[in-house]
């Protein structure tokens, strides 16, 4: 079987020790919390961390509340699983939950963490490989190679946003709380997220994310459409989250169209937004926000299934997920 | 016909098929016959609480004192020569016992005797991605990781084939000096009566092109294996192999050691599915290792190795013309297979032969001809997957059936119906054919589904399809050129009434141990559980061939009624003696040998043994089992032939969504031809099995390339190589049709690999039932299915497939005269055409 590299874990029971030991040992550190994200990485060498700082002892990452404003506190911490099953996250945010258990599977819910899955590696088949087979390719750019072999000419690297709860987090309004060795901020979750596929956070190195804050949904409703291969297991190779807040004549007084899995950062479609505020979820509506959705989505040949098909399917996700709120 | 007419070539068309029928087992005894007390009952496997709870140990579960872990450097590069391999700085590394390359096993093998050409370690020439060059045993795995890191190997790159299409237009650089012509590794063409003049004179050619894609057997278990060199200097090799004796043949010719100085020990397969019917690299480089280190040596292949390993479906490119009558009649099939061999040999020319073999064993084909040929390129290798060969050609028939169907508005099922293949006949191309129960089971199906109501009258999007096919119940020849034996049981009875079954098979999880246990304590009137069953090893069981062609329930079964009957035979006299009662009159039953007319009057079966070894001395037998010789004669009848043939009719019902192209399977109704179930639920689980694995295959099990000239697999992963979850499963109806065949044990045949076949055309008819487009492609996957629908929308062909295929020179016509002709199966030049006179 393919073996981790030599490694070492760590178990601070604080914030502050946490981030003290990760200032201490820079790039040779990672925090990892379930490990279902970083540890395959490691035994394909994408990721070779020989310090292990492991925060699931760290009671903070672990809250999950509903604070004074209505608004839900998630530690980075929690388990998908106890997401899923949490009765309060299921009356007050039923998409968490509906996204959440679209995620691989049972075992590796019970392991992964919301922290983790918003801050998961960006993937591409041309990355996610054994050491072996990307040396047979010569790697590629974003580990230990030149060039993007998805787009050759390629100055960046494509690697995709592979999260299910990142576009919902997104058209949610959620925000982030990093703390690192400069101190706290916070910030909104569509800010964590930078357009690279190397570079796709905007966390600094150090920092660590604490928590998440979902405002209070109101009256708005949202809902979270995958498309993958099979019903379990697979990341998306589309993932779409809407959320519309109505205004009382039937009208959708805002809304919010993130595309997932198309782009290495999730995409919020502000014409798909444009189409739809000031109108009733109508058809004619409807698909026009899914035509605007789709145009900025530029699949690239890196994941499941082939990229025509793929940026066909986002209008028609991007309608079912609108006609799903009506 | 008449049945004793002496044909134009001499032969006897009645002797020909007397002569088949012969085989040298003894007829049933009357124990064999029904009612039975085990046969046919839904018992658990003898070995389903080990693996329950997970007590079975897997080759990878093995420890040794002292044990090594070994790896093995594998080629980066799809085609190179080697330059140089430098091996002393790995050498050096702390914890390195031994490092080998191909300059220590020089010898070359392979599993056919015509492609000896793999090396245990290539040591000049590397074909893919994935070919094994230097291996290492350290004292644990991570030091073996490291120390493949400070192999230098140095390799001159050259010219990649990538494709067929390459292998057609380079013939240099050549794979193997061996192939027919240039990269093409094996060229058929075969005629069985005049096709040409049954097409022109057909009502109508249908002719069809299609792509069958390469998957993977995806075992759970990955390859393991470990050898140990003892002080008595006898080697000892564990491995998850299904054919442990060809592994003990390919370690004599490596090592060159004695085959009596080497024990292979298969142990239970984590799934096999035709993925472990190779010699491999990996045992014969743990054997090497223990011998050079004196320690025990233990490799388990990574997931990413298995995919190279591979040995799976071949992706091949068919062009099919079939003429029939105005109802529909088949009057002439014209076939042309082009399979994409990957690196090296393997089963490949079976594999070859096989997509041109068993077109006939359904519907009455009349005339016949097949070119089929496959190329040497620069991937992992195919074989054997679960079907060998023939799901291809099925998916190319039934398809094009239901397209002949749709042109004339016929019923597809009643089509089938009217021309099945008779039971107890010759095919054109000189298959005998036993029992045949694809009447009942295309009846089953059609009830079942309620097929004639809702074929083309379900709404848009939903649909039914239909199709049927055919397997062998085993070779009916051996691998390598023998008159021997293909299976042999051993029996020991024990004074305290135990019985041992000793028989070279392998268990891979299709139950091969628990058969042995079921046939045994049928003919000997005990408890399958009281059955001691030693399998798949070669100094203690006889040699059988391997958990390979569905060979082995009708082959050590058979073995092993002869065995059981022969000391059931022996045990007969002192217990008729003691009971005074006519020996004829004994029954073995309930673990009880008693008088039929006086069941009071008898003893158990422990104190009948006690009293035999007194008698006679120890009390124990033997058992084998040969095939029926075939009656074809010609070059390349040594593919298709079967002791006896399974039948399946399958109809999938999808549900298309015409947005996406996503195609779902709520349900299947599969009915299977089985002879006699010796197990139903067995038999169940393997038509379950079989449906599941070609739902894979049919929406979206792709073995997939990708960069350096298209050689680099796409994703050597659990996780990226798509295949279902239990989501995806569909339910299952099952319909078991027992019409037992002479030839098989209580009248048993295959169900392993069968009841796969008719999925995959059965999913393409019901997609065109649902939604009205052709997809002549495997795997169906949503893209393909949505542009097809989209191309129908706009006007275009509504279709998916490919367009053309390979030019090929082909070889001259191996032309042999069928039955109907007073052929004697042999090959002869091709008779003018009939003259226009009368």
């Amino acid at each position: 079987m393919l073996r981790l590299p030599p490694c070492e874990a760590r178990f601070p029971t604080s914030i502050a020790e946490a981030v003290e030991l990760k200032a201490k040992y820079g790039p040779e550190a990672s925090y990892v919390a379930g490990g279902t994200d970083l540890y395959p990485n490691m035994k394909r060498r994408q990721q070779t961390p020989y310090h292990l700082i492991d925060v699931r002892r760290i009671p903070q990452l672990d809250r999950l509340e509903v604070d004074a404003d209505g608004g839900l506190i998630i530690g980075a911490g929690v388990t998908l699983t106890r997401l899923i099953r949490d009765g309060r996250v299921a009356a007050g945010w039923p998409v968490l939950g509906q996204a959440a258990a679209t995620i691989s599977t049972p075992i590796l819910r019970n392991m992964g963490t919301v922290g983790g899955n918003l801050l998961i590696d960006t993937r591409c088949n041309y990355y996610d490989q054994s050491y072996e087979w990307r040396k047979a390719i010569d790697f590629c750019m974003k580990k230990d190679g030149e060039i993007c072999w998805v787009a050759p000419s390629s100055p960046r690297c494509w690697a995709v946003q592979s999260s299910d709860l990142v576009p919902v987090m997104v058209a949610l309004g959620a925000e982030v709380i990093l703390v690192g060795p400069e101190g706290t901020r916070t910030i909104p979750a569509q800010a964590l997220y930078h357009n690279d596929g190397i570079e796709y956070l905007t966390k600094k190195r150090d920092e660590l994310l604490v928590s998440l804050r979902v405002p209070a949904m109101g009256t708005a409703k949202a809902t979270y459409q995958k498309l993958r291969r099979r019903g379990a297991f697979d990341f998306p190779v589309l993932g779409v989250a809407a959320w519309i807040r109505p205004n009382g004549g039937g009208t959708v007084a805002d809304a919010r169209v993130v595309i997932g899995a198309v782009g290495s950062y999730p995409i919020v479609s502000e014409a798909a937004a444009e189409a739809l505020v000031g109108h009733a979820l109508e058809d004619d509506t409807i698909d026009a926000a899914a035509r605007a959705a789709a145009k900025p989505a530029k699949p690239l040949d890196n994941t499941d299934f082939t990229i025509g098909w793929r940026k066909d399917m986002v209008a028609v996700y991007v309608r079912r997920a609108l006609a799903a709120l009506r | 016909m008449g049945g004793r007419a002496v044909g134009r070539y001499g032969g006897t068309v009645g002797s020909e098929v007397g002569e088949v029928s012969t085989t040298d087992i003894p007829p049933y005894r009357p124990t064999a016959l029904p009612p039975f007390s085990i046969i046919g009952k839904p018992l658990p496997k003898i070995d389903a609480a080990a693996k329950c709870l997970g007590r079975t140990k897997f080759a990878d579960d093995i420890v040794l004192p002292r044990m090594l872990a070994a790896k093995m450097l594998r080629s980066p590069h799809p085609h190179a020569r080697i330059v140089s391999i430098d091996t002393s700085r790995a050498q050096a590394l702390e914890g390195v016992k031994a490092v080998i390359t191909g300059s220590d096993m020089p010898n070359a093998f392979g599993i056919l005797p015509v492609s000896q050409d793999e090396h245990a370690l290539e040591g000049d020439h590397v074909r893919f991605i994935g070919d094994p060059v230097a291996a290492v045993a350290a004292i644990d795995e991570d030091t073996a990781t490291q120390a493949l890191e400070l192999i230098e190997v140095s390799y001159e790159l050259l010219e990649v084939i990538g494709s067929i299409e390459d292998a057609v237009a380079n013939p240099e650089p050549q794979l193997h000096d061996y192939a027919d012509d240039g990269n093409l590794h094996k060229l058929v063409h075969l005629e069985f009566g005049p096709v040409d003049e049954a097409l022109e004179r057909a009502h109508l050619v249908q002719e069809d092109l299609f792509f069958y894609e390469g998957s993977t057997h995806l075992p759970m278990e990955q390859h393991a294996a470990v050898a140990e060199y003892g002080g008595n200097r006898r080697l000892t090799v564990w491995s998850s192999t299904q054919t442990p004796h060809y592994v003990h043949r390919a370690l004599e010719k490596v090592l060159e050691l004695p085959r009596s100085r080497i024990r292979v020990v298969a142990m239970p397969n984590g799934g096999g599915f035709g993925g472990k019917s190779d010699p491999f690299g990996h045992e014969l480089v743990v054997a090497k290792l223990a011998m050079l280190t004196g320690r025990p040596v233990k490799i388990c292949l990574t997931r990413e190795e298995v995919f190279y390993c591979h040995r799976g479906r071949h992706p091949v490119i068919m062009k099919v013309r079939t003429g029939v009558t105005a109802d529909g009649t088949i009057t002439g099939m014209d076939f042309e297979s082009y399979l994409d061999g990957g690196a090296y040999g393997s089963y490949g020319v079976a594999s070859v032969y096989y997509t041109g073999a068993l077109q006939t064993v359904t519907y009455q084909v009349p005339t016949y001809r097949f070119r089929g040929v496959r190329a040497f390129t620069n991937k992992a290798p195919c074989g054997p997957k679960r079907g060998h060969g023939t799901p291809q050609p099925r998916f190319a028939v039934e398809v094009t059936l239901d397209k002949i169907a749709e042109r004339l508005d016929l019923d597809p099922a009643e089509l089938r119906l009217k021309q099945l293949q008779p039971a107890d006949s010759l095919t054109a191309n000189w298959l005998k054919i036993g029992s045949m129960g694809l009447r009942a089971c295309i009846d089953k199906v059609v009830e079942g589904s309620n097929w004639k109501t809702c074929f083309r009258n379900l709404p848009y999007g939903r649909g039914l399809g239909l199709a049927c096919s055919s397997y062998i119940t085993g070779a009916g020849l051996p691998i390598y050129w023998n008159s021997m034996p293909h299976s042999g049981v051993q029996l020991k009875c024990d004074r305290g009434g135990g019985v041992t079954v000793f028989c070279g098979s392998t268990d891979i999880g299709q139950g091969s141990d628990s058969i042995l246990a079921y046939i045994v304590a049928e003919v000997l009137g005990v408890e399958p559980m009281e059955i001691a069953v030693v399998t798949g090893d070669t100094d203690l069981t006889p040699v059988d061939l391997g958990s390979y062609s569905s060979r082995v329930t009708l082959m050590t079964g058979q073995a092993a009624i002869q065995a059981a009957g022969r000391v059931r035979a022996v045990m007969v006299g002192p217990v008729a003696g003691k009971l005074e009662v006519p020996a004829e009159r004994l029954v073995f039953a309930g673990g009880v040998v008693f008088d039929a007319q006086d069941p009071e009057r008898g003893m158990s079966f422990a104190e009948a043994v006690a009293l035999t070894e007194t008698a006679t001395g120890t009390v124990g037998s033997v058992g084998s089992y040969r095939p029926p010789k075939s009656p074809g004669r010609y070059r390349g009848a040594g593919v298709g032939p079967s002791p006896a043939y399974s039948y399946s009719a399958c109809i999938a019902e999808v549900e298309v969504d015409p947005e996406t192209g996503i195609v779902q399977v709520p349900r299947v109704w599969i009915g299977h031809d089985i002879g006699r179930s010796i197990n139903s639920s067995l038999v169940m689980g393997q038509v379950e099995g079989g449906v599941y694995m070609g739902l894979g295959e049919a929406l979206m099990e792709e073995m997939a390339y990708r960069t350096n000239r298209n050689v680099t697999h796409k994703w050597p992963s659990m996780l990226e190589y798509k295949s279902p979850t239990t989501h995806e499963m569909c339910d299952v109806t099952t319909y078991l049709i027992e019409d037992p065949d002479a030839n098989g044990p209580f009248g048993a045949k295959e169900a392993g690999q069968g009841p796969l076949l008719p999925v995959m055309p059965a999913v393409a008819n019901a997609i065109y039932d649902a939604v009205g487009v052709r997809i002549d492609e495997v795997p169906m996957s949503p893209p393909k299915v949505h542009r097809a629908i989209k191309d129908k929308a706009r006007g275009k062909e509504p279709r998916f497939g490919p367009s053309g295929t390979p030019t090929v020179r082909w070889p001259e016509v191996t032309y042999v005269p069928r039955p109907v002709d007073g052929g004697d199966g042999k090959a002869h030049p091709r008779p003018e055409p009939a003259g226009t006179g009368g």
